[in-house]
């Protein structure tokens, strides 16, 4: 058993080798039954969530997670099945009612497993999978420094929804009817703490957190804690605004949602079915002539690396963007068949989709934008991905001469995603490293902000 | 009822080798520390969907997933742990796991167990074997079919239709034994249509605790595929939405959505047990306009929020939650109930057996008024009404909440004119429900569609209204005011 082998027994998880004979006994099982390919992937997963409040552990989950899902193939007609028994008896059954649900669905000639030829053979060590050694209860005095941080911050704060510490280890494995079998275990760690500002203008409520497959690289407990006393304070006050057009500038924390609009745009489903706004517009002007947008499937232990996807596929980083320009769209092999295109091993989604930072840092963009509206929450989604309308919640900040004026809440923000997208005046080097689509803050032109 | 419990025993605890005793046993290992309260959850849930796109039936999906969860309660801690495995040692495992919260040392002994009575709203006949597979792919192809007929510039059509039945049981240290079974079906049809290269959608389906038969006798493939389709050339029209404070007139049935935004999740006991909602220690103030009145209510026969139980064992209830403007209570579990000194209201809810239960919606809506709908629309100078909507969301603690239209129009002295885009409304939880200045007399419950996320956690509920007139709230178009 090697080391990283040890950690998972140790942390409460099957060995990797364990749960790769299940999936060849499931795609053997398959075989049997007649399918002429099939694709099958399990995972377990193990850790907890505790949270405190107001100083007291508040609650202590522990969670075990077992996951088999299984696709079966007659020529072209295809079922699924998944279960969270995989016990023989489970693993039987499973099978049995995807080859069942196959034998109803109609031929679909783009369907099957991703082609032989696009599967990962080599399989880079990304470095996922830290466990960290942190028992419950030391867990829980984390989640209560964490609140502490927020709650001695200002007397202005007087509640709390409580500091949270959760750990996660997980183990997947996928194969296929084409002889690829891997996987690779992963950890995911977090922090967080909500808090509740309280003043005569009335109650706000904000949160911070930091996320990170690494313990260690996870923000000081009481960073955290302040920054959460901190945003909650900053929202005391909150004023409408008039109805008008403005300079908007995304904080780097909702600035990913501008780009996971453009993800579900450029995405095969979308395209295939017509319902997206960027239909046929490879190799056309898309955003501003500086924005580069790309994938980086590879970092190490970074939260979106993958050294393949969810079909096996190989990963590989590439733009989606160059200089304004659309390169290509995020493709599985069901997709891309559909559009004659090749796989562009995204089944499953993006891998640390990336806009790539500019020369400003958060103050830099606010003297930019002189005066104008920093969004710090987004609300609701009327977003409509088929024709690219654009209409949310918004909370922030109102901004003169590249100063904070005051807080401003209930009002939206509207445009279109074209003119957005075109519109990007500069992207921040303040980039949230928190999740899957790494960005710094996004200066938008203009769009409409409506309020009293 | 005590059928219920039966048919969930027989589902539950009898393949497992379990009988009431273990339970007891288990329950009595639980308060052995300081424990007040703690529970075990067992559920069996399968599922099934199928999904048809390019005039074929694609792709089937089956899914089962069983389980229990066990929950320790020592003051305001918890303690939960489950186990994917129904069987005795894995109870007792987790049942360790989750009674570390409290402090060993106790000398607690459970209730012994009662068999509880609930209601009796659906029939707990299995949804997925309501219809053979030849028959759902015949309804899926009748709703595609009927979509493409509705109109020559449909382009799309993609059709989903999903059952699942759910087979629950709990036993609590406080003497509570009780069992559900529970049927939920959902067909859906989306549309893309198309003219002059310009492209839109338009989406419509429905469902609740029943069987596959009722989307056969309600003709619902057709009637969804037509609305679909109405909806999406109703929007290949739509000019830009007006931007700023304006007199709204929503219609009856699913844009309850406002209600559920609005005033629900403010009105769960969790938050206000913490003072952290907008309606914290509000009980008996003036919170909505009169003749505003807002229940919560789970026993609706066959209704996609109905449950005969909930997920703590409690019988569901109708709450009445605004009584003419003035708030009369909180939506309740077990545990916030216990801690604010009243009863639970049958809102203790939970995803599934990996999720710890906690005060949720059911079927919530408002009462009728006496104003014909006609009236409320010809009554606006200038303004929106809007029909269907999407999502939305709420911060409770501000009560700042937003909501999405999908197909409104414009309304000039009195008259709807143009459809507008889809836009997002804003507004403040009780500020907006003090600006309802006329109520229609046609409350309509929702087809069947709605799910409602808390903290990570979805179930389905059900929403409904009558026509309203909400005077001066922000809508988030891009056009002139």
């Amino acid at each position: 058993m090697n080391q990283v082998a040890a950690q998972n027994v140790e942390a409460g998880l099957p060995a990797q080798s364990e749960l790769e004979k299940t999936i060849a006994s499931v795609l053997d099982k398959a075989r049997l039954a007649g399918a002429t390919a099939a694709e099958a992937a399990i995972s377990a997963e193990t850790g907890f969530c505790v949270t405190a409040r107001m100083g007291e552990v508040e609650t202590v989950e522990h969670n075990r997670d077992n996951g088999l899902g299984i696709t079966v193939y007659f020529g072209h007609r295809k079922g699924s099945a998944s279960t969270t028994d995989t016990s023989e008896q489970g693993i039987i059954s499973s099978v049995q009612a995807a080859c069942d649900i196959a034998r109803y669905t109609a031929e679909d000639k783009c369907a099957g497993p991703a082609d032989k030829e696009n599967l990962a053979t080599e399989f880079i060590d990304l470095d996922m999978n830290h466990p960290w050694a942190v028992d419950t209860n030391a867990a829980i005095e984390l989640a209560i420094q964490c609140e502490a941080a927020a709650l001695e911050y200002d007397k202005r704060i007087t509640n709390s929804e409580g500091g949270s510490v959760s750990s996660h280890t997980g183990l997947r494995v996928y194969g296929n009817s084409h002889g690829f079998l891997n996987g690779y275990a992963s950890s995911y760690h977090s922090a967080s703490c909500a808090v509740i500002a309280e003043d005569d203008s009335g109650m706000e409520r904000d949160y911070w957190y930091s996320s990170s497959r690494q313990a260690e690289a996870l923000e000081d407990m009481a960073s955290i804690g302040h920054k959460a006393a901190e945003r909650t304070l900053s929202r005391l006050g909150a004023q409408r605004l008039g109805t008008r057009k403005a300079p908007i500038l995304f904080s780097a924390d909702v600035a990913a949602s501008l780009l996971g609009h453009f993800v579900s745009a450029i995405r095969g489903s979308s395209l295939y079915r017509k319902a997206s706004f960027m239909l046929d517009r490879v190799d056309e002007q898309i955003f501003a002539e500086h924005i580069r947008i790309h994938e980086q499937p590879h970092l190490l232990a970074a939260l979106g690396s993958a050294p393949f996807d969810n079909e096996g596929v190989v990963t590989t980083p590439r733009d989606l963007v160059t200089e304004g320009v659309l390169q290509g769209y995020v493709l599985d092999s069901y997709s891309a068949r559909r559009l004659g295109l090749k796989t562009t091993g995204n089944a499953g989604g993006v891998h640390n989709l990336t806009i790539e930072p500019g020369e400003l840092d958060a103050q830099g963009l606010l003297k930019k934008m002189d005066t104008g509206l920093l969004v710090t929450e987004l609300m609701g989604s009327a977003v409509n991905g088929v024709t690219g309308d654009y209409s949310r919640g918004a909370a922030g900040f109102w901004v003169e001469a590249g100063e904070i004026q005051y807080p401003v809440a209930e009002i939206t923000i509207a445009g279109h995603l074209n003119d957005m997208y075109k519109n990007m005046v500069a992207v921040g080097n303040d980039v949230d490293l928190r999740r899957n689509t790494r960005t710094g803050s996004i200066l938008l032109e203009e769009m409409t902000i409506a309020g009293e | 009822m005590s059928n219920m419990l039966e048919l969930a025993q027989n589902q539950l605890l009898v393949p497992a080798g379990l009988d009431e005793n273990d339970l007891q046993k288990v329950l009595d290992q639980l308060m052995q520390n300081n424990v007040d309260a703690a529970d075990l959850y067992f559920q069996l849930s399968r599922n099934e969907s199928w999904s048809l796109e390019d005039g074929i039936v694609k792709d089937g999906r089956y899914n089962i997933d069983q389980g229990v969860g066990v929950r320790a309660i020592c003051g305001e801690k918890t303690g939960f742990a489950y186990s994917d495995a129904i069987q005795f040692p894995a109870l007792t495992q987790a049942a360790n796991a989750a009674r570390a919260i409290a402090h060993s040392g106790g000398n607690g002994k459970s209730q012994i167990l009662v068999k509880g009575v609930g209601h009796d709203l659906y029939t707990p006949n299995d949804p997925l074997a309501s219809m053979t597979a030849d028959e759902k792919v015949s309804l899926l192809h009748a709703a595609d079919a009927a979509a493409r007929a509705a109109d020559p510039r449909v382009k799309e059509v993609t059709v989903s239709l999903s059952a699942s039945h759910d087979t629950i049981l709990i036993a609590a240290a406080d003497g509570t034994l009780a069992g559900d079974v529970r049927p939920l079906i959902r067909l859906n049809v989306n549309v893309i249509v198309e003219q002059n290269g310009k492209r839109e959608q338009g989406g419509h389906g429905g469902g609740g605790r029943r069987g596959y038969e009722y989307f056969i006798n309600q003709s619902a493939a057709e009637a969804f595929a037509q609305e679909a389709v109405r909806q999406a050339l109703v929007n290949l029209d739509a000019v830009p939405a007006p931007a700023g404070s304006m007199d709204v007139v929503l219609g009856p049935g699913w844009p309850g959505v406002l209600l559920h935004e609005a005033v629900g999740h403010g009105l769960e006991g969790d938050f206000n047990r913490k003072g952290s909602s907008a309606f914290s220690g509000r009980i008996g103030e003036q919170v909505a306009a009169k003749g505003v009145t807002v229940v919560d209510n789970g026993t609706l026969a066959d209704r996609r929020g109905s449950l005969n139980i909930d997920d703590e064992g409690t019988p569901t209830q109708e709450t009445v939650l605004i009584e003419d403007g003035i708030l009369k209570g909180y939506m309740q579990d077990k545990m916030n109930a216990g801690l604010m000194g009243v009863k639970s209201t049958g809102n203790g809810r939970r995803e599934s057996y990996g999720y710890l239960p906690m005060p949720r919606m059911t079927n919530t809506y408002m009462q009728p008024g006496d104003k014909d709908p006609q009236e409320i629309i010809a009554s606006i100078e200038k303004g929106l009404y809007a029909v269907n909507f999407g999502g939305g969301q709420v911060d409770i603690t501000s009560g700042k909440f937003v909501f999405s239209a999908s197909e409104a129009y414009l309304v000039e002295n009195g008259k709807i004119t143009a459809p507008v885009k889809g836009a997002t409304l804003i507004g403040n939880g009780p500020d907006v429900m003090n600006r309802i200045t006329m109520i229609g007399n046609d409350l309509e419950l929702d087809t069947g569609v709605g799910t409602c996320g808390k903290e990570g956690q979805s179930v389905p509920v059900g929403v409904g209204q009558p026509t309203l007139r909400i005077d001066g709230i922000t809508v988030g178009g891009t056009g002139g005011e």
